[in-house]
């Protein structure tokens, strides 16, 4: 599965320049990201190129950070529909969406959907979700963009 | 002015009679401590065998001090003199680090205490027709049960509120016409802010009188309620080592809290090197209990600061007066009246892996209540990027907090490294309220 980088950010000036100066500094390319916002405090959620690294280098830095395995989602055709038959999917499994957010691929266009899901029962989330006529990516097909 | 007195022959007898009535209660309070084995040691290491070796109050100097770690170290029933069967209260404060100190009445010694909470309310110009509100916390802590049976035996009409639920506070003072309320000084305040919501005016109170408590304050926060509220408002004085409130109480001049001398000895100490300091400099307060036979503690190191005025005072009481406490020596803080030791913090976030060792504790005020900001950093190690998680953290910690120092505080996480380090100097307490 595709790893995001999750990184504990505090909420006040000048802390996502902190990271994203180290992501510079090591030439990382940022493929998509979003933040989700606790108040004095958010997790920063990170799609990159080389997520080994930059977990390992923004550690080295101090920050508390971590891989997670996350669903990225894309379809054959971009049309209406495509969330909808996508959460279909999950529920028709009982999986639960946790956060979710999406980019669009710079090699054809093609809108990818990262989605951090609770899975309890371990269901086979390719299978399901393939059943729907969505793929999901691999890591190396994510990075490698 | 009126001046009325509970006792007066003991509140208005001349230092020679007070000072022989310490002699004679101190030489007691030595016999009794010598059968117990702690005091039994280090009296006798000091050459102390038997009361007769107290010939004048001079050789109260000769015994050694007692702190709060003697209490603790004590934990539970190493200071209690008498059978347990004997004992009829007992009151507890919480500890520096887990281990509360407890305090053992007999039913005498009870009856001491009360009395001397009668005599407090009495000096204040309090009598049989008021009624009075006791808005502190009933419990474990002396001051609700301490200020109720005093005022009782005064023969008020006591209303045993305890704290909280302004709006059901203010229906009682209309609906009983209170007049007399025990209270913190900033819950008073809080309660004026609230009077408009209530539609209610201060000049539809009855109050006359308010007993302050609990909490540090300045004397133009009593101005300021007197003023509020139209009333007189006294300062007392009080520890649960030394029974609770009515160690020393304001009378109707308010210039000072008179001591209770027959009941206490008061010395004031350099806290650096334990030398007693004459009357009118500032120094530590050192109490010995005088009528508390269950459990006896002399010498006792209180940690404030003060200072003492010899004066003669225009109520006629002989008893001299304590200033308004100015400080401590050491870092105990109290909030909204609760005192609390960063020790108590560090110990909770100690124990809890996920965070990291670095914390401040940050107090502000929003209105008049303190509010208590905890400040943690994540531990990277251990951070798993969820965010349900980390809200379980703080859940957590807060409620591990509450547990150990019964206030609620507010807890924020931190990236590593973001708070001052453990090194050093460190500042660990960021106190931002305005002094009351």
């Amino acid at each position: 599965m595709a790893k995001q980088l999750t990184i504990f950010m505090e909420n006040r000036p000048g802390r996502m320049k902190s990271i994203s100066d180290v992501l510079l500094e090591n030439n990382l390319n940022i493929w998509a990201f979003t933040i989700q916002d606790r108040g004095e405090f958010g997790l920063m959620k990170l799609i990159v190129d080389k997520p080994e690294k930059a977990h390992l280098i923004l550690a080295d830095r101090g920050f508390a950070c971590v891989l997670k395995d996350v669903l990225a989602v894309t379809a054959e055709n971009d049309q209406p529909g495509n969330l909808d038959r996508l959460t279909t999917a999950l529920l028709e499994k009982g999986v639960n969406i946790k956060d979710a957010y999406g980019f669009v691929s710079p090699k054809d266009r093609q809108g990818i959907c990262l989605i951090e899901v609770e899975n309890p029962d371990g269901v086979d989330l390719e299978e399901a979700i393939a059943a729907h006529g969505f793929t999901l990516l691999t890591g190396k097909e994510l990075y490698e963009l | 002015m009126e001046i009325t007195y509970w006792n007066k022959n003991i509140e208005t007898m001349d230092r020679p009679a007070i000072e022989a009535l310490q002699l004679q209660r101190l030489r007691e309070l030595v016999d009794q401590s010598l059968k117990m084995d702690f005091y039994k040691n280090r009296l006798l290491r000091v050459g102390i065998t038997s009361s007769e070796d107290i010939q004048s109050l001079d050789d109260l100097r000769r015994l050694p001090f007692n702190v709060k770690d003697d209490l603790r170290q004590n934990f539970p029933t190493g200071l209690l003199a008498v059978d347990m069967r004997d004992v009829v209260r007992v009151h507890s404060s919480s500890g520096t680090t887990g281990i509360p100190t407890v305090i053992y009445f007999s039913r005498q010694d009870m009856d001491n205490w009360t009395d001397l909470l009668a005599r407090s309310i009495v000096a204040t110009g309090c009598c049989q027709d008021d009624v009075f509100q006791n808005m502190m916390t009933y419990g474990l802590f002396t001051g609700g049960l301490g200020l109720h049976y005093g005022a009782e035996r005064v023969g008020m009409t006591v209303i045993p509120v305890g704290g909280g639920n302004t709006q059901r506070q203010v229906q009682i003072m209309k609906d009983f016409k209170t007049t007399v309320l025990h209270v913190t000084p900033s819950y008073l305040l809080h309660i004026h802010s609230k009077l408009e919501s209530f539609e209610t005016r201060p000049e539809d109170l009855y109050i006359q009188r308010v007993f302050l408590g609990a909490e540090p304050y300045s004397e133009n926060t009593r101005l300021k309620l007197e003023d509020l509220y139209g009333i007189d408002a006294y300062n007392s004085y009080g520890l649960s080592e030394m029974n609770g409130p009515g160690v020393a109480f304001e009378c109707v001049y308010k210039q000072g809290m008179h001591v209770w001398e027959d009941a206490y000895i008061l010395e004031i100490i350099d806290p650096e090197t334990g030398e007693i300091l004459p009357d009118g400099e500032q120094g530590e307060v050192v109490l010995t209990n005088l009528v508390r036979s269950a459990m006896p503690l002399f010498r006792y190191r209180t940690r404030d600061l003060a200072y003492v005025n010899s004066e003669p005072c225009r109520c006629g009481r002989t008893h001299r007066r304590l200033s308004r406490i100015q400080g401590r020596t050491d870092d105990m803080l109290i909030i909204n009246g609760v005192n609390v030791f960063p020790s108590q913090i560090e110990e909770v976030i100690m124990a809890i892996p996920e965070v990291g060792t670095n914390y401040l504790i940050h107090l502000t005020k929003i209105g008049s209540l303190d509010k208590l900001a905890v400040k943690v950093e994540i531990y990277s190690k251990l951070f798993t990027g969820d965010m349900s998680a980390l809200d379980g953290l703080k859940a957590k910690i807060k409620e591990k907090l509450r547990a150990s120092i019964t206030i609620n505080p507010v807890i924020e996480l931190h990236e590593p490294g973001a708070l001052p380090h453990s090194e050093g100097k460190a500042k660990r307490v960021l106190d931002e309220r305005e002094q009351l």
